[in-house]
């Protein structure tokens, strides 16, 4: 296939498709063919079994393998889509997997047309086929509502100001240094123009979150209707057997329940990949604290670091933790460890205990460090990094047998290992090299 | 060099972590040799035959670095020590360590050699004259623990090498060497 008509989406080093600024992933399905129905139609790719992710303003679609950074991802845009077929209800739908269709647009020259407007030539049916777990009435509400959304188009309106190249940096937690510079009065000035819109952007979502309570009263105040109608009824039949009360409050409880849960079967099903997305998206985040942190940073330092990126949709430590145990199944730059003190810290794969063991060799063979040993402390300033992560590393250079202690009403200190060096069978033999006679040399300096 | 008395230390009596117990297994095990090491060096040399845990010994603190030995350090390198049958616990409490810098049967060895280097082959002699008498003055012998010395006997008296007389008291305790 020379080319194809679908829009290629380049994906992240931990194979997570790279969003469009203000994107939001909707749904997970996995194990997803979508198969255009004119079969002559030879420029729509073959899409077997990979993972689709609906959006807010596309479906996504990624080969198994596109997470190892060798197959293949590709976009639909949701503007480009004119019609979303409700389901089929038939005896043989219900045998095989579920299908969900839709009607997508293409442009003269045969592309996909995100627009959805103008030179519209042709259109095409594709279906979507659900190999895998995953419910699909589910899945095509939220299709329904983000196709319905057009979150798209609320989207390309502030962006035409400042410029398409800063916004496409600057999405999410993805962004880098994407902003543009504030320098004089242009700078003012822009600052000017991006608070203005950022008010009247916070105040149209201001505005649809008023339109998504209105929308949930309804089926608050039908549910209250129900319950009502449930309790009168009950009074009216007061005379009846105590159990029937308690069924009704039974099914009672039920409801309020079901009122507190947002989508239960949901998250059942998409708990497995919901993790493997967020382990992911970990990975590439942390990329840029590692960096700063040296190499290695402690997971807790993580959680609150991915955390406040995230902003409303936090996660729990124990999410944090699973996503994390996730990254061995995957081709990530990153991985979790484990100090023998139970301390757990992300770190670059590159990272290697060598080079800070070297770096500790040096510290420790000082003069000064040689008579007084090196506490934390100490091993965190030359070291660069927190005191509690340097204390992890002078303990495993403790257990590489490279330190020993030292505890005494001073405190805990570490003292380069010399302990190999002194001859057994002639505990007063001093060579006149090696770091025993260094030591022995710096002890008798002072005097 | 620092000393105790006569005792020539080694300089790694200076070296602050040798009086903590170290957790890493391989460092540890050279530790508690050259624990070992000193306890019988310095035992031998000053003719110290018992340790006494809770008690004041010279070898588990040094003032110079301000280090001492815990006790449970102390109770670890008496008890590899034991554990080569190079000491006793003189007490279920492991309270006091009787430090055997030659093992009974080499303590055995040297009374011999003390009965054929005086000829007492086939005579009497009181167990107190083989610690404290003229004949025992500069060897091993002299001033050796009393329960030692005993110990060394009763291993002579089961080859037959000697008998034990029970005295009226301790002090003449005696015994006929017939080697």
């Amino acid at each position: 296939m020379a080319w194809n008509c679908l829009p290629a989406v380049d994906v992240t080093g931990s194979g997570r498709p790279v969003l469009l600024p203000d994107e939001i992933e909707c749904y997970y399905l996995s194990s997803v063919d979508l198969l255009c129905e004119e079969d002559s139609y030879s420029s729509f790719p073959h899409l077997k079994s990979g993972l689709l992710i609906l959006t807010t303003h596309r479906l996504l679609w990624l080969s198994d393998s596109a997470a190892a950074g060798a197959g293949s991802a590709y976009a639909i845009p949701l503007g480009a889509i004119s019609h979303i077929f409700s389901a089929k209800k038939s005896l043989k739908a219900m045998f095989a997997s579920p299908r969900v269709r839709f009607q997508l647009s293409m442009s003269a020259d045969g592309r996909v047309d995100a627009s959805g407007s103008g030179s519209v030539s042709r259109s095409v049916v594709v279906t979507i086929v659900v190999r895998g777990k995953g419910d699909v009435d589910a899945f095509l509400a939220k299709f329904w509502e983000s196709w319905r959304g057009r979150a798209w188009e609320v989207q390309s309106a502030p962006s035409s100001s400042s410029g398409p190249g800063a916004t496409a940096n600057s999405g999410g937690i993805y962004g880098s240094d994407g902003t543009v510079r504030m320098v004089g009065v242009a700078g003012i000035l822009r600052k000017e123009q991006e608070q203005w819109e950022s008010t009247d952007r916070s105040l149209q979502e201001a505005f649809h979150d008023l339109n998504a309570l209105m929308s949930k009263a309804k089926e608050m105040v039908m549910l209250a209707e129900k319950m009502r109608q449930k309790l009168l009824s009950g009074s009216n039949s007061q005379t009846n057997a105590g159990d029937e009360e308690m069924g009704s409050k039974e099914e009672m409880q039920d409801w309020l329940l079901s009122v507190g849960i947002i989508s239960p079967v949901t998250k059942e099903s998409a708990g497995a990949l919901y993790h493997q997305q967020l382990s992911r998206q970990l990975a590439d985040f942390v990329k840029i604290p590692l960096e700063r942190a040296g190499g290695i940073i402690n997971l807790i330092d993580v959680y609150c670091l991915f955390n406040r990126a995230r902003g409303t949709e936090l996660i729990s430590p124990d999410d944090l933790l699973q996503a994390c145990s996730l990254w061995e199944k995957f081709d990530v730059p990153v991985v979790l460890r484990k100090f023998d003190s139970g301390v757990m810290v992300i770190q670059n794969k590159s990272h290697s205990d060598e080079q800070v063991f070297a770096k500790i060799k040096i510290l420790a063979t000082k003069p000064e460090a040689l008579r007084a040993g090196i506490s934390a402390s100490d091993a965190a300033m030359t070291l660069g990094v927190a005191p509690a992560m340097a204390k992890e590393h002078l303990l495993s250079a403790e257990s590489k047998g490279l330190l020993c202690r030292d505890v005494s009403p001073d405190g805990f200190r570490f003292y380069i290992n010399l302990f190999p060096e002194i001859d057994l069978h002639d505990m007063r033999l001093l060579k006149d090299h090696g770091v025993y006679a260094s030591w022995v040399k710096a002890i008798h300096v002072p005097g | 060099m620092q000393k105790l008395g006569e005792f020539k230390l080694p300089q790694f009596f200076n070296y602050p972590p040798y009086f903590t117990l170290q957790p890493v297994k391989e460092t540890r095990e050279k530790q508690v040799q050259l624990w070992k090491e000193l306890i019988l060096d310095y035992c031998r040399t000053q003719k110290i035959f018992i340790i006494g845990l809770e008690e004041e010994f010279p070898l588990f603190s040094n003032p110079v670095i301000e280090r001492s030995l815990s006790h449970e350090g102390r109770e670890a390198f008496l008890s590899a020590l034991v554990s080569e049958g190079r000491a006793e616990w003189m007490d279920k409490g492991h309270r006091k360590c009787l430090i055997l810098w030659h093992r009974i049967q080499d303590w055995a060895d040297i009374i011999l050699q003390y009965v054929k280097d005086n000829g007492l082959e086939d005579s009497v002699v009181t167990i107190e004259e083989i610690r404290s008498g003229t004949e025992s003055q500069g060897t091993e012998l002299y001033g050796i623990d009393r329960t030692i010395l005993n110990r060394a006997l009763k291993l002579l008296e089961q080859k037959g090498k000697l008998v034990i007389f029970k005295g009226t008291s301790a002090d003449d305790e005696g015994v006929k060497f017939s080697v």
